[in-house]
């Protein structure tokens, strides 16, 4: 039973991935793109999670921890390089 | 509570530190004990610097309720988002509203701003140089003013006393 | 029978995680400006990844025993949220003056 379960979660955090590229894609503007970026991050670590549930490992949650770090760290870098960008010009 | 000494220049920080290699390492084993002290012991030591005023709390005991207020508040308005998300987009009313800040501390205004920003709803955008109020966007609100009441109420007075600000 | 009770409970967990995820991303892309937008990835997907970790604290603890570490994955995400939304808001608010923005101050 919980592996359907675990399936059907991971496809429905499989959907978000594929809305989160699209507006990564789309746009309009750069901040668009960073938040669609942000919540892709933070999604793939759900699906890593979600992986580790599958196949009956906890250590996944190492690669998700990271993923989350880098995901923050790139979202700050982007942010604060929009921030300055626009101070300078 | 604490005095502020060089030893132990902050002892809640080398507590969460400790804490967090405990959780890292899934283990409560004397070793990873005594190697998580050390850490706590050492970090802060050498990063203090970055820590300008250490945090005092002056009523410890509130933290715990407010944890879980801010927790419940957050699961509940959840719902209203998704609400919101999947409601039709006419339905959507956005509006930026201003609330004025009796805390004035760094941290408090911090602790402050990332609980507006976790309860769905609503989004701290900007503090203005003075300190003297934020800018908060709220997804969907008809009644600004009851927003920045519910704010300064359930969110800033327990703030304010906890931190003794 | 208590082993049931857990399974259960993470099914829902992981299911109500997974489900506020798609409503995040959904209204990543159904709502109609920048600042409406953070709405749906700070909160929604915060607190839908804060309840698939702690399925699977619960899944992994009634299996082989304790195990707590994925809550550090979501310490680290409520205490990033915040600060990642404020910092794309201000980079918006920056970047808006001239354009007519979808949503309006309520002062000034």
């Amino acid at each position: 039973m919980l592996n359907m379960v675990v399936l059907a979660a991971m496809t429905l955090v499989g959907i978000s991935l594929l809305l989160n590229a699209w507006r990564l894609l789309r746009g309009p503007d750069a901040t668009d793109r960073i938040i669609a970026l942000d919540t892709l991050y933070i999604n793939a670590a759900a699906l890593i999670v979600l992986y580790g549930v599958q196949i009956g490992r906890s250590d996944f949650f190492e690669a998700a921890l990271l993923i989350a770090l880098l995901g923050f760290v790139s979202t700050m870098a982007l942010a604060k390089f929009l921030l300055r960008g626009d101070i300078i010009e | 509570m604490f005095r502020r000494s060089s030893w132990l220049p902050h002892p809640l920080l080398s507590l969460l530190l400790m804490l967090v290699w405990l959780l890292l390492n899934n283990s409560a084993a004397p070793g990873h004990l005594l190697l998580g002290a050390l850490l706590g012991f050492l970090i802060p030591r050498f990063t203090r610097r970055f820590w300008p005023e250490p945090v005092v709390l002056a009523r410890p005991a509130l933290v715990l309720r407010f944890a879980g207020r801010v927790l419940w508040d957050i699961v509940v308005a959840n719902f209203a988002v998704a609400k919101v998300v999947l409601g039709p987009s006419a339905a959507i009313r956005p509006v930026f509203v201003r609330v004025p800040l009796d805390v004035q501390p760094d941290f408090a205004v911090t602790v402050l701003a990332s609980v507006i920003s976790l309860t769905p709803g609503s989004v701290t955008a900007d503090v203005d140089a003075e300190r003297r109020f934020l800018l908060v966007h709220a997804l969907s609100e008809d009644d600004p003013e009851a927003l920045v009441r519910q704010i300064k109420t359930r969110y800033e007075a327990p703030i304010k006393e906890i931190f003794a600000c | 029978m208590i082993m049931v009770l857990l399974d259960l409970l993470t099914a829902f967990l992981l299911l109500l995680g997974a489900g506020f995820v798609l409503v995040g991303s959904i209204g990543l892309v159904r709502l109609p400006d920048i600042f409406t937008r953070l709405h749906g990835p700070t909160k929604a997907t915060t607190l839908g990844v804060g309840s698939i970790l702690l399925g699977s604290v619960l899944y992994f603890s009634a299996r082989q025993g304790l195990s707590l570490h994925e809550v550090l994955v979501s310490l680290f995400l409520f205490l990033t949220a915040p600060v990642s939304a404020h910092l794309i808001a201000r980079a918006a608010l920056q970047r808006r003056q001239g354009k007519t923005p979808f949503t309006e101050e309520s002062e000034d």
